[in-house]
């Protein structure tokens, strides 16, 4: 057995923006994850942060291929997973699970717990006999900490983070290898949501699992990863430790990112200091050239920022990063300097060069 | 005299052929002139019906608001509907926590803050639109001339956010109150907001009730804090003496059930156990007594009184001594 489980070489997911009615014609591309290489190795959990719109669920989801990645491939345990067809795929879904953010939409409303658990043990011929799957869901329910009676009540009739125990109950039936969890507590409270990182850290312990977390908030994903990777705008912009992110960010976005999280300390509050980045996220649909984050950055130098996209490189050993001056801005030979925000446009990014034929909607062609 | 004083602000609400539920219960602050006083508490805590309740923006029918809310001496609860009407968005200044949903889809943004200083201080469209200018680029809206004439769905969140402070600030109240107005917003989109509710309390000497779940927004900004649970103050506290001692059980769960960014590598999270379904109501008891580690027999058989004890108001039959660590989890 390798020791790396999931290897993604240069996934790009690029969502065609489309207008006319009655000629569907492509006018551009959301460049909702574009390019990126990671590893997850066994046993480990990688946590993937960055803001809304970085692209950090459609990375999740291609990798599962629930959207369909335009180009690039993910190996999983050894096999091609991108290239597998049919009943091929379908088997090897067992392996990898999710559970999604919103308990509540995600689950049935009309099914019971018990017929939300059996599906996909049937879908995948673990259901031998009604003596060792009831034997099985009991175990299941216990190991998410739930009791037995569970089984016959539906989801309206639990708390939020009830409904998370039951999305992970139903990730576990299949003994998957590898659980990718998007968002998992970001829709709970917080006294709930230790509850549910803490019963995630034990499954893992129990069962060997290997999770993949994504998360807006850059507190949870430090403390339940072992590998953090950052995103900005489809790209990973650093990838470490957990702890050595947190103690020596490398690159400017992820300094900012941290410095923005409010700690529950006063005396901590008070004494820090912010790196208040300027303007918005500019949108996936036109990002910016050069390194994708230059437009916001307050340590951007004249030359190769806006023309050349960094790539990830090793700066020290398990900690890369993509940053062309990432050497000179911690040994603090480059500062920092004020940024005007630029004006972000929302018009879908739309380039002006390209002519819009045909209607928009029927309204338009009805009354034109 | 504090600019505004709470005391014993309670709502009801009662719908027919159903049991009235309590959402606030006697609460009770004060907030000075260029002062932030924070409100916290996880969702169904009641904190912001309490903001609505002292906006005068609750339904008439369906919830009974007793208690008073002194604003510079008088009783807003006892305005009617007209001097409320001239109140809000010229004394008074709200920011709620969707900008999308309460800003108006079909009118661009600058009549939006236009209107404000039409209808309060009688200005002319022109004069309005000007002003309406300068506000969008005091909150940092770049490009303030274009957007003006721009509707919501063309701004971003944070840009939408920021509109909606232009509007409530229009008038310069003296009183502003913010309902969890980061809460929809990406981190680094936060930070630039919380830095500019700063400055501009602390430039116009505005007074600032803050209303989050997030103890970390807390810990940055607002002077005093209250807790709330279960539509009652459990703890109240200078925000240094809160967070380096707190002492009610639910304050001290959770902060220890919040992973924080500089804590130890490998240190575990203590959650509080059950979920605000398993609360009693008040008259029995301790609302928050089924999940307190520190319960005793009489946290379910007498509602414990709010004390004060050394500048700090408590509500608690048993609180935690300080420098206890947070109670092993038991599970559930």
């Amino acid at each position: 057995m390798s020791e790396t489980l999931v290897s993604v070489q240069d996934m790009k997911v690029h969502f065609p923006i489309k207008r006319g009615v009655f000629i569907d014609r492509t006018v551009g591309y959301v460049y909702a994850v574009d390019g990126v290489d990671l590893e997850i190795k066994r046993g480990e959990t990688y946590g993937l942060v960055g803001e809304s719109g970085c692209g950090k669920s459609t990375l999740g989801r291609a990798m599962l291929r629930l959207n369909e990645p335009t180009a690039g491939k993910m190996v999983f345990d050894g096999q091609d997973f991108s290239t597998l067809k049919g009943e091929e795929l379908r088997k090897m879904r067992r392996r990898i699970q999710m559970v999604f953010q919103d308990p509540l939409s995600s689950l049935d409303p009309r099914q019971s717990v018990e017929s939300i658990l059996v599906e996909g043990l049937r879908a995948h011929g673990l259901d031998k006999g009604k003596e060792s799957t009831s034997k099985r869901l009991r175990e299941l329910l216990s190991a998410v900490g739930l009791p037995a009676s569970a089984l016959r009540k539906y989801p309206h009739e639990f708390s939020g983070g009830q409904r998370q125990r039951i999305g992970i109950a139903r990730a576990l039936a299949l003994e998957p290898d590898l659980i990718v969890a998007d968002e998992p507590v970001s829709a709970l409270d917080v006294s709930v949501q230790a509850q549910v990182v803490n019963l995630m850290e034990e499954l893992q312990e129990q069962f060997g699992l290997t999770y993949l977390v994504i998360a807006h908030d850059l507190a949870v994903v430090k403390h339940i990863s072992d590998r953090v990777g950052v995103m900005y705008l489809g790209g990973l912009v650093e990838e470490a430790t957990a702890e050595d992110l947190y103690a020596e960010p490398l690159h400017p976005y992820t300094r900012a990112l941290l410095s923005a999280i409010p700690v529950p300390d006063p005396v901590v509050e008070d004494r820090r200091e912010r790196i208040l980045l300027a303007g918005d996220l500019p949108s996936p649909a036109n990002p910016p050239t050069g390194c994708r984050f230059h437009t916001r950055c307050p340590w951007r130098q004249a030359s190769r920022c806006d023309t050349e996209r960094p790539a990830l490189r090793e700066l020290k050993p398990g900690h890369k990063v993509a940053c062309h001056w990432a050497e000179q801005i911690q040994s603090g030979e480059i500062q920092p300097h004020e940024v005007k925000p630029i004006l972000v446009e929302e018009n879908d990014g739309l380039s002006p060069d390209v002519p819009l034929v045909g209607p928009a909607s029927v309204t338009e062609a009805l009354n034109p | 005299m504090a600019l505004l004083e709470v005391r014993d602000l309670s709502v009801v609400f009662q719908r027919r052929g159903e049991e009235p539920f309590i959402a606030v219960d006697g609460v009770s602050f004060d907030v000075e002139p260029g002062q932030t006083v924070g409100l916290v508490g996880e969702s169904g805590c009641g904190k912001s019906v309490t903001s609505l309740a002292i906006m005068g923006l609750l339904p008439k029918r369906g919830a009974k608001i007793t208690g008073t809310v002194k604003y510079d001496g008088t009783d807003l609860l006892k305005l009617s509907d007209r001097e409320m009407r001239d109140r809000r968005g010229r004394d008074l200044g709200m920011v709620f926590q969707d900008p999308l949903s309460s800003l108006n889809p079909v009118v661009p943004i600058g009549l939006q803050v236009s209107e404000v200083l039409e209808r309060h201080r009688g200005m002319p469209r022109k004069e309005a639109m000007i002003e309406a200018k300068d506000l969008l680029d005091k909150v940092g809206i770049p490009d303030p001339n274009r957007r003006l004439k721009e509707y919501p769905h063309q701004l971003s969140g944070g840009m939408r956010q920021r509109a909606l402070i232009a509007i409530a600030l229009a008038c310069r109240p003296k009183l502003l109150i913010a309902d969890e107005p980061t809460t929809a917003l990406d981190v680094t989109i936060q930070a630039q907001i919380l830095s500019l509710m700063k400055e501009l309390v602390q430039d116009l000497g505005t007074a600032l009730v803050m209303i989050t779940h997030d103890l970390g927004v807390v810990a940055g900004l607002c002077d005093e804090v209250n807790v709330l649970y279960g539509g009652k103050v459990v703890e109240k506290a200078m925000r240094h003496k809160l967070f380096a001692e707190p002492r009610h059980p639910y304050t001290h769960g959770l902060l220890a059930s919040i992973p924080r960014l500089d804590a130890e590598p490998g240190e575990k999270l203590t959650p509080i156990k059950g979920s605000v379904a398993d609360n009693i109501p008040w008259s029995q008891g301790c609302a928050f007594a089924p999940r307190c580690p520190n319960a005793l027999d009489v946290c379910v058989q007498v509602t414990p009184a709010e004390e004060d004890q050394l500048g700090r108001l408590l509500r608690c039959h048993n609180p935690v001594v300080p420098g206890t660590p947070a109670a092993e989890e038991v599970p559930v």
